[in-house]
């Protein structure tokens, strides 16, 4: 699976290349909107919560530390339900492809994966230029960002697998994972902190594996402070669990896909 | 060695299911419960084809064709057989695959390039002959939204033939476009097939497969039927043609057949299976079912169930019952349904048209009590299994040996 996907490198690369150039194909301002809807986003954030509603993180005396806690929360989960969305329909809407062409299977999940990932390195890079103008930028702490965010994309894309390949098969996954995401939004600390829940609620949270990746991001952002590491070995254990779980299933149903497109 | 195709016993069905529930049903089960109806539309296909040769690939439409190549390009797998394919194998069923209507034409061949598996590399190093072979200017440029067909046709069959593959698999269908890129894409075609590629031809044109291939294959209802010269095979293709007009009118003038009896008992439906799926294709030599089923209408003591095959002139070619086969006494209580099987070993019958009556009735023959006798149930052909070429309506399981004896 993995040497016929090298194989296919190139291909992939290019995929990835031209869903990039084609989503802004023939507007004016281009890869331009790529860079302004986050900056409307972090904009709204920071006018609504920090100027108008005056919000304070408990404990953090900074006007703009609400709108960070957000935002580098928010970022990350957008990344998340941007690839977990793709990837359940990503079978489906190459159903063409899939019925004409025998390349490997595994190049639609890496095409996925891989442009959810180009399209968001640019929105954090406009979030990490926003925090150097507005000099709170969290120094060298802003590396160990990568590892939480990488683990949620894989979370994302083992879990975004799996739908994939049994949306194929039913097609209620579609109506199912809209509800989903919307009530496991809030179920994750991403608007407010988890301090401000009741105890015997602030428990139950932490069974949420994407509850202390968001943690993570906002040490390092709102804290400047290294992550806990070892509240991660929970979602790395489930991802890797669930990614075998999913790679076992692909490599079963990926040849019968074709038969249900 | 590269360029060859082994296929054996390859077999694809479908599952149909008739609500989704049902699949939900299977899979919670992990398999124990089967709630799908399987559509075979490949069986027990053998096909071996030696590097460089060219065989063409015919049959009506739904023969089985499209499924047969798409499981030798490897888009789909069989559900059952093995299969071997060695080499690289380009498939110009579809021209065009991955092209995107937004992207300039040079674009869209390195992406086209990039889906057969190549390299940017190596397209790039191919572009200038693409652009050359596909003769389509200052188009190459542009995106191919601007085409016409032609050009769109000229610039996929380029990329697709820009390297030369192991395997080709080539339909006919595509042979749009004009006259003059048709001779351009035969040539380069044969010389691929000169330099030793393998050929898999589909076409409906005798003409053209006669000129191209050394051999021929024929698909009916999913079975390989005929393998063979070229002349040979299409031969058989339109006597096949043919025949199956003229019984299309005869069923039409006469299509249930005639039945008779006091229908306390009745046949619902009579069918023939092979290999576990209805069908009206049987290859000689191959193990058949026939199943009966039955209803009563009144209650029915000691019922015999009897089956005979004729041919298309009417002759009796074979018959027999559940009593002649140590079934006796079986009592049908009102309103009760069974379904009775006959197993036939070996379908010892020559190749050709042939139908089958049922009958219901008491005790040895239908004299005794006839409930349901139904002419002509079911029509079936009968086509060329593994066994030698013969002729008649019987097929005799023959062997034969030569020896010198000393002259005196």
């Amino acid at each position: 699976m993995i040497g016929s996907l090298w194989h296919y490198r190139d291909y992939v690369r290019a995929s990835v290349a031209r869903e990039l150039r084609l989503r802004y194909a023939g507007s004016a301002l281009g890869a331009l909107w790529q860079v302004l809807s986050p900056l409307a986003l972090i904009a709204i954030y920071t006018i609504v919560f920090s100027g108008l509603m005056k919000a304070r993180l408990p404990g953090v005396g900074d006007s703009y530390a609400y709108t960070i806690y957000v935002c580098s929360g928010l970022l990350a989960w957008t990344m998340f339900a941007d690839i977990l969305t793709r990837s359940q329909t990503m079978f489906l809407e190459s159903a063409s492809l899939l019925k004409k062409s025998s390349f490997p299977r595994s190049c639609v999940p890496a095409i996925v994966g891989s442009s959810a990932l180009a399209s968001f390195a640019i929105v954090y890079s406009v979030f990490l230029v926003v925090l150097v103008v507005s000099g709170r930028w969290p120094g060298v702490v802003v590396v160990a960002a990568i590892v939480p965010l990488l683990l949620l994309a894989f979370l994302a894309l083992a879990a975004g697998v799996f739908l994939g390949i049994v949306h194929v098969f039913f097609r209620d996954v579609g109506h199912v994972l809209a509800i989903v995401l919307q009530v496991w939004f809030w179920l994750t600390p991403i608007v407010y902190p988890v301090e401000i829940l009741p105890a015997a609620y602030a428990r139950w949270i932490w069974i949420n594996p994407v509850t202390p990746i968001v943690q993570s991001l906002q040490s390092i952002f709102v804290q400047h402070a290294w992550p806990d590491w070892a509240s991660l070995l929970y979602p790395a254990v489930l991802t890797g669990a669930l990614g075998m779980l999913s790679a076992a299933m692909f490599r079963r149903q990926a040849p019968w896909i074709v038969d249900e497109l | 060695m590269k360029g060859e195709i082994a296929l054996s016993g390859i077999g694809k069905a479908y599952r149909q299911y008739d609500a989704p529930r049902d699949r939900l049903v299977e899979w919670l089960s992990l398999g124990s419960v089967g709630r799908h109806r399987s559509t075979w539309v490949l069986r027990d296909v053998t096909l071996h084809v030696a590097r460089g040769q060219a065989v063409g690939i015919i049959g009506a439409n739904g023969a089985g064709k499209s499924t047969l190549l798409k499981v030798i390009t490897g888009t789909t797998r069989p559900t059952v057989g093995e299969l071997s394919i060695d080499g690289r194998v380009a498939a110009l069923l579809e021209l065009g695959i991955g092209f995107h209507p937004d992207v300039s034409g040079r674009d869209n061949v390195l992406i086209a390039g990039q889906l057969l598996g190549f390299s940017t590399a190596e397209i790039s190093e191919r572009m200038d002959a693409i652009e050359a072979f596909a003769e389509i200017g200052a188009y190459i440029d542009l995106p191919i939204r601007t085409y016409s067909s032609g050009m769109h046709v000229r610039l996929a069959f380029s990329v697709a033939t820009a390297i030369r593959p192991d395997i080709l698999i080539v339909d006919e269908a595509l042979a749009v476009g004009d006259a003059y890129f048709q001779h351009k894409s035969f040539a380069r075609i044969r010389e691929f097939s000169a330099a030793g590629t393998t050929l898999l031809f589909v076409s409906h044109s005798a003409a053209v497969v006669k000129s191209i291939c050394h051999r021929a294959v024929l698909l009916d209802g999913g079975l390989l039927v005929r393998d063979g010269s070229p002349d040979q095979v299409f031969d058989y293709y339109n006597a096949l043609v043919a025949s199956r007009t003229l019984r299309h009118e005869i069923s039409r003038s006469d299509s249930e057949g005639t039945r008779s009896g006091d229908r306390r008992a009745a046949v619902e439906a009579v069918t023939l299976l092979s290999s576990g799926t209805a069908t009206e294709v049987v290859r000689s030599g191959d193990p058949v079912t026939v199943r009966i089923r039955v209803r009563a209408l009144q209650a029915v003591p000691d019922l015999t169930v009897g089956f005979l095959i004729r041919d298309a002139l009417g002759n009796d070619m074979f018959g027999t019952n559940t009593y002649h086969l140590e079934h006796r006494r079986f009592d049908l209580a009102q309103g009760a349904q069974f379904i009775c099987e006959f197993d036939i070993r070996d379908m010892a019958l020559g190749v050709g048209h042939y139908n089958m009556s049922v009958a219901l009735h008491s005790d040895m023959t239908h004299i005794s009590g006839n409930y349901d006798w139904w002419d002509r149930a079911l029509t079936f052909e009968v086509v060329p299994g593994r066994a030698p070429h013969s002729i008649g309506v019987v097929a005799l399981d023959v062997s034969c040996r030569m020896a010198a004896t000393a002259s005196s």
